[in-house]
């Protein structure tokens, strides 16, 4: 199939927004480094969040050889409003509850959506994203193990838990808010689109969030945090990233 | 990255330790350590032997945890994708380290629990110079280069100690350290061959670090029964003195040969000697800021302790009677 302009336009706002979501929960990630609750934790956290932004930048690759500017430059220059990536993975890292939940609920779905991009039509995608199912792997079953465990780890921290399951559960739906060319990028074999995303995965999180203990949040009573594929964000993404482009922007043509 | 023990010099209680020790097993313990032999955990070793390694391990198993505190809120401002990986990869090391070190020390009895409170509650030390604060990128790039030189010096002296436990731990630190060097020289490089505002940013910087860098390798050591015992049992591996000295011969021709100056008008290396002469940093501050009253102190015990705090549900949860047994991933 002859790929068409809104072909292209399509796989570029799927391109933008896995990259800006990889690069934007990397760094969050990346803040547990010498504060996790114990060392085992500040290091698979920080090993996720190498693991996240080095995806990123691959994505950030392929959009520079679709003729996007050079990853740095699109990283680091531009503002929240042109940013999209979800809500679910801007807000600050918070109390480990929350961000272990946010791990679950978005690497379930990365690992999904890798997986159905893996036989993507748009080779150099389908590449990256065979590799990526070979990282992702390890950050679902960090995710599961400790979502089991602090089900079964006493009063404390199951309320904490299902607390956290149950604030981030509409933030979660909010990753699956569809684009603007979702049908372009199903016609054409790009992608399976956002809708197959979510079934898969609430097919996927709901049965375990019920095998670890859980009471399982109900979808259609959840109101989807939608807006953030569409530049808009909580007020938690622009302070992120004045803080991540501090240093570059003191002199964005210089060599750091 | 870690500098030299603070060890206290108790030169007139000699006796008293020793007093205690069966001479015979003590002979043989000091006939293996002359001999190149390793002392493992469950050999036995002198009462003072296992209290010094234990300072010794522990505070460089604080000194992991707390110096990765200034360089990681760099992590979050690190300008590209090329540096913001590397120091995400640079600090986590650092949280190894502490990983490897906390087990090593407790092989000699003191679980990692006690050593985390000693640390929180003021009672262990760990390395002075992570007791500055990191105020530019700049910082963090002479702290990965020349701390982390400072302490790859310290660390292959300590890994030819008599400890095996702590020598195995010191020899997959320096592998990694090594690559940490690698990444702080380019960075200076980058930022001393830049623009005029990076080359200022660098050299305003390591003004700064100079006199935390000369403290690094701890006071000039004094001569005392404690210390030639202590060398004996290879726990210290050479005097401070003569680490500051294998420092200087190998950094400052590098920081010149950059085209960056240090603030220290009497440096130079004594041609017919073959030492290098400079001005004694003040002892006094060192003494100041070990002693709580650094600049960082109290906010980097503080993050610590609230780290601990906020972690103190997960750590509970895991150590459940029902918690379920997840097989380890590796």
């Amino acid at each position: 199939m002859e790929f068409t302009e809104k072909h292209v336009e399509g796989l570029k706002e799927l391109l933008y927004k896995m990259a800006d979501d990889l690069l934007i929960i990397g760094h969050r990630n990346s803040e547990w480094t010498g504060l996790g609750p114990m060392l085992e934790e500040d290091i698979a956290f920080s090993s996720m969040a190498q693991d996240k932004v080095g995806q990123s930048l691959a994505l950030f690759e392929l959009l520079h050889e679709l003729g996007e500017s050079d990853p740095d430059t699109v990283a680091f220059t531009r503002n929240d409003h042109q940013f999209h990536c979800s809500q679910l993975v801007e807000l600050p890292i918070g109390e480990y509850d929350f961000s272990m939940v946010r791990h679950f609920f978005f690497d379930h779905a990365e690992a999904i959506r890798f997986e159905m991009l893996a036989d993507s039509v748009f080779e150099p995608l389908s590449m990256v994203a065979r590799k990526f199912k070979g990282e992702i792997k390890y950050h679902t079953m960090h995710a599961d193990i400790f979502m089991q465990k602090l089900a079964a780890g006493g009063e404390e921290s199951f309320s904490r838990m299902q607390n956290s399951i149950n604030e981030t559960f509409g933030l979660a739906l909010g990753m699956f808010e569809p684009g603007k060319y979702e049908e372009a990028l199903i016609e054409s074999g790009i992608f399976g689109g956002e809708a197959e995303l979510q079934r898969r995965w609430l097919d996927k999180v709901l049965p375990l969030l019920e095998s670890f203990g859980y009471v399982v949040p109900k979808v259609e009573s959840t109101e989807p945090a939608f807006g953030g594929r569409h530049g808009i964000h909580t007020p938690h993404l622009q302070p992120l990233l004045d803080e991540m482009t501090e240093v570059f922007s003191i002199d964005p043509g210089a060599d750091w | 990255m870690y500098g030299n023990a603070y060890i206290e010099n108790d030169g007139n209680k000699v006796n008293s330790i020793l007093a205690d020790e069966d001479p015979i097993k003590l002979a043989e313990f000091e006939a293996r350590i002359a001999a190149g032999d390793k002392i493992e955990p469950k050999d036995w070793m002198p009462k003072e032997y296992r209290k010094q390694l234990v300072r010794m391990i522990e505070q460089h198993a604080h000194s992991e945890i707390i110096g990765s505190l200034p360089e990681g809120t760099w992590i979050t401002r690190a300008p590209g994708f090329r540096r913001k990986l590397a120091l995400m990869a640079k600090v986590q090391d650092e949280v190894g380290h502490a990983q490897l070190l906390y087990s090593a020390a407790e092989t000699l009895g003191k679980s990692r629990e006690d050593m985390t409170n000693d640390l929180i509650n003021g009672k262990s030390k760990y390395s002075n110079v992570f007791n500055y604060p990191a105020p530019t990128w700049a910082d963090s790039a002479v702290i990965a280069w020349l701390i982390d030189a400072g302490a790859i010096v310290n660390q292959l002296a300590n890994s030819k100690g008599s400890y095996g436990p702590y020598c195995r731990a010191l020899d997959r630190i320096c592998a990694e350290e090594s690559f940490h060097l690698k990444y702080g020289h380019d960075n200076v490089v980058f930022l001393a061959t830049g623009t005029p505002v990076q080359r200022a940013m660098v050299q305003e910087a390591l003004n700064r670090w100079w006199e935390p860098i000369m403290h690094f390798f701890g006071p000039p050591d004094k001569a005392s029964q404690h210390s030639e015992i202590l060398m004996r049992w290879k726990v210290k591996m050479g005097s401070n003195d003569s680490m500051r000295q294998t420092f200087l011969n190998m950094y400052v021709p590098k920081i010149w040969d950059l085209g960056l100056t240090l603030p220290d008008t009497e440096l130079r290396k004594n041609e017919e000697t073959g030492q290098w002469e400079y001005t004694e940093p003040n002892w006094e501050t060192f003494k100041q800021v070990i002693n709580g009253n650094g600049p960082c102190n109290k906010e980097r015990l503080a993050v610590r302790r609230m780290a601990e705090e906020n972690g103190r549900w997960v750590r509970k949860a895991l150590m459940n009677k029902d918690a379920v047994y997840a097989t380890p991933l590796a």
